[in-house]
């Protein structure tokens, strides 16, 4: 893997572990309030200072970092799991379903993603009304993510089957007797798997991203849950006089956009050999 | 050519009815009322609330009801907004989305086609790396992050520039440079790549050859190759715009149509957001049938063939 591949993987791999044990490191709970500190700039005690209420900003980055990074991973796994399924049915089948599974993508991809993303959390909140409270909003946005990223992911591997569908070994498979759903996952599915990872490594940044915006405009993930958009959206408020609360949140975000691009461009090169220098 | 027009005109409109269905019946079956409020009010009031926005019909009557006034224009009394259609709140708000929209899709053309043609031009050089740098930047981060790095500079750092409500012209600075910020950095990687393309093309090589002017090489077969690739790229722009509009709206206090969105939303003024949901979706196929239409009229073959 190409160097600038190894930055972005160690990118994440520190944001990763930030989530999952550096509010350890931060030595403070994420809600623990603390009033005497409230609005304290970066110092030693707070490393990157405290939010209106005394709470440790740091430490409430890694916690938002988890709920960002959980939601985009699932999210993905949704996406890539429905864009496999339907771009696999509508590329093997072909012919009217075809034409019927695309028309509706088109309709999909013609509106505004952010729009149906918030539509979309609304209805599935109250959906999931199964869950216990707590869950139902952090399941509706990854499903409403996942549904949203699906149709890119469905788009590609419908290529990819009609493609892999003409190649000589799929009709050497054909006529050495296998039957279609053989062909199917044995000859044709792994074929599609390179790109399909590529396209991960491009679903997890979107859904962060994504997510990031409909929290800051307040229609996302809400109390008591934050995630890094929520927490740029309340730094946001305090803007003027207190920049650090808005700037840290979003160097959380860009970090690890950053960390998925160097990533996917890495893996892209190393997946197609055309592409390597 | 008017055919082609019409045909695609016609098949806009089984869009336009399954957006409108199924935002019907997603906001219709939402548990949760505009009117659940933290007190709850009498039952009496809540039955002529019901009464007063035909909530007690049958949800079939309310659907059949909505479809027709649609058609009409109609778009039916918000819940929030007391006395006010939301026909009227979309005509008030959309002049001002359609101005900074305007001025955002202006912005991110001219100021990507320029970026990408000077970083092109010089490969390798200083300015190309920073565009290149500039725009991944660009193309990747959210536009709240951008819109509060521009606040925090040039509203109230340098104090140069209103940091937000709609008062004047100075006031669309900023957030249409937020708003054309990622279809410009998409615009300026774009016509880069096309530049570098072009330069390596036969074409390109054969006209130095026969003694063309550089100048005139540039102009004439770079420049047209790459400004055709931008120009496909004008649909997604316009729909990049829309999706930035809600942020760009909320971040700036604009009172267009895409803070309207979000405050509907959260209000649960379902008439509102139905209404917005429409408007935009209209917009989109609106926009897609002009580009179609544009290819059409730049590409000769789907001209006379009339079909795809």
């Amino acid at each position: 893997m190409s160097p600038r591949g190894w930055v972005g993987a160690g990118l994440l791999v520190v944001l990763t572990l930030f989530a999952v044990a550096g509010d350890r490191v931060a030595g403070y709970r994420f809600d623990a309030q603390d009033p005497a500190h409230a609005l304290e700039p970066p110092s030693r005690t707070h490393w990157l200072g405290c939010d209106a209420l005394g709470r440790d900003l740091l430490a409430r980055l890694c916690e938002g970092g988890r709920v960002s990074l959980l939601v985009a991973v699932g999210a993905t796994a949704l996406a890539i799991a429905l864009g496999l399924g339907y771009g696999a049915l509508s590329g093997w089948v072909g012919g009217r379903t075809d034409a019927l599974l695309m028309r509706v993508i088109e309709v999909l991809y013609a509106l505004p993603d952010v729009l149906v993303i918030v539509l979309l959390i609304e209805v599935l909140t109250a959906a999931f009304g199964g869950l216990p409270d707590l869950l139902r909003r952090l399941f509706a946005i990854a499903v409403a993510l996942g549904f949203t990223g699906f149709v890119g992911v469905a788009r590609l591997v419908r290529a990819l089957v009609l493609q892999a569908r003409e190649e000589t070994w799929v009709e050497a498979a054909r006529a050495s007797g296998a039957g279609p759903t053989r062909i199917l996952m044995r000859h044709v599915l792994p074929n599609v798997a390179a790109p399909v990872l590529v396209s991960a490594a491009l679903q997890v940044p979107a859904a962060i991203r994504a997510e990031s915006i409909v929290s800051f405009i307040g229609l996302g993930i809400k109390p008591p849950f934050s995630s890094w958009g929520t927490l740029a959206a309340d730094g946001f408020e305090a803007m003027r006089s207190f920049p650090h609360l808005i700037f840290f949140p979003c160097l959380a975000i860009l970090a690890s956009l950053l960390g998925f691009h160097l990533l996917r461009e890495a893996l892209q090169e190393r997946l197609d050999p055309r592409r390597r220098p | 050519m008017i055919r082609l027009a019409l045909g695609r005109a016609a098949a806009a409109i089984p869009v336009l009815w399954a957006v409108a269905t199924l935002t019907f019946l997603l906001l219709r079956f939402l548990p949760g009322g505009p009117f659940d409020k933290e007190r709850s009010l009498p039952p009496e009031i809540m039955r002529n609330l019901a009464h007063r926005y035909a909530l007690d019909r049958p949800v079939g009557e309310q659907y059949a009801d909505y479809l027709e006034r649609v058609v009409r224009g109609d778009l039916g009394p918000s819940y929030k907004y007391l006395g006010r259609d939301v026909a009227d709140i979309v005509r008030d708000a959309m002049p001002v989305s359609l101005e900074l929209g305007g001025a955002a899709f202006v912005l991110s053309l001219a100021g990507g086609i320029a970026l990408g043609l000077a970083a092109g031009a010089r490969r390798g050089s200083a300015l190309d790396q920073l565009v290149t740098l500039g725009s991944l930047v660009g193309v990747s981060a959210p536009s709240f992050v951008i819109g509060a790095g521009l606040i925090l500079s040039f509203g109230l750092a340098l104090r140069w520039l209103p940091a937000g409500l709609w008062e004047g012209p100075a006031h669309v600075i900023l957030p249409a440079l937020t708003l054309a910020a990622l279809p410009m950095a998409y615009a300026a990687q774009l016509t880069r790549t096309q530049v570098l393309e072009a330069l390596d093309q036969d074409w390109v090589r054969t006209a130095r050859a026969l003694g063309v002017p550089e100048g005139r090489v540039r102009r004439r077969h770079v420049l047209r190759n790459a400004l055709l690739a931008v120009m496909t790229y004008s649909g997604p722009l316009l729909a990049n715009l829309l999706t930035g509009s809600f942020v760009v709206e909320h971040i700036f206090a604009v009172p267009g149509l895409g803070r309207f969105f979000v405050t509907a939303v959260a209000n649960r003024d379902y008439p509102l957001v139905l209404g917005v949901t429409l408007v935009y979706a209209a917009f989109v196929v609106l926009a897609n049938l002009l580009v179609d239409l544009a290819y059409a009229w730049a590409d000769p073959r789907i001209r006379i063939g009339g079909g795809r």
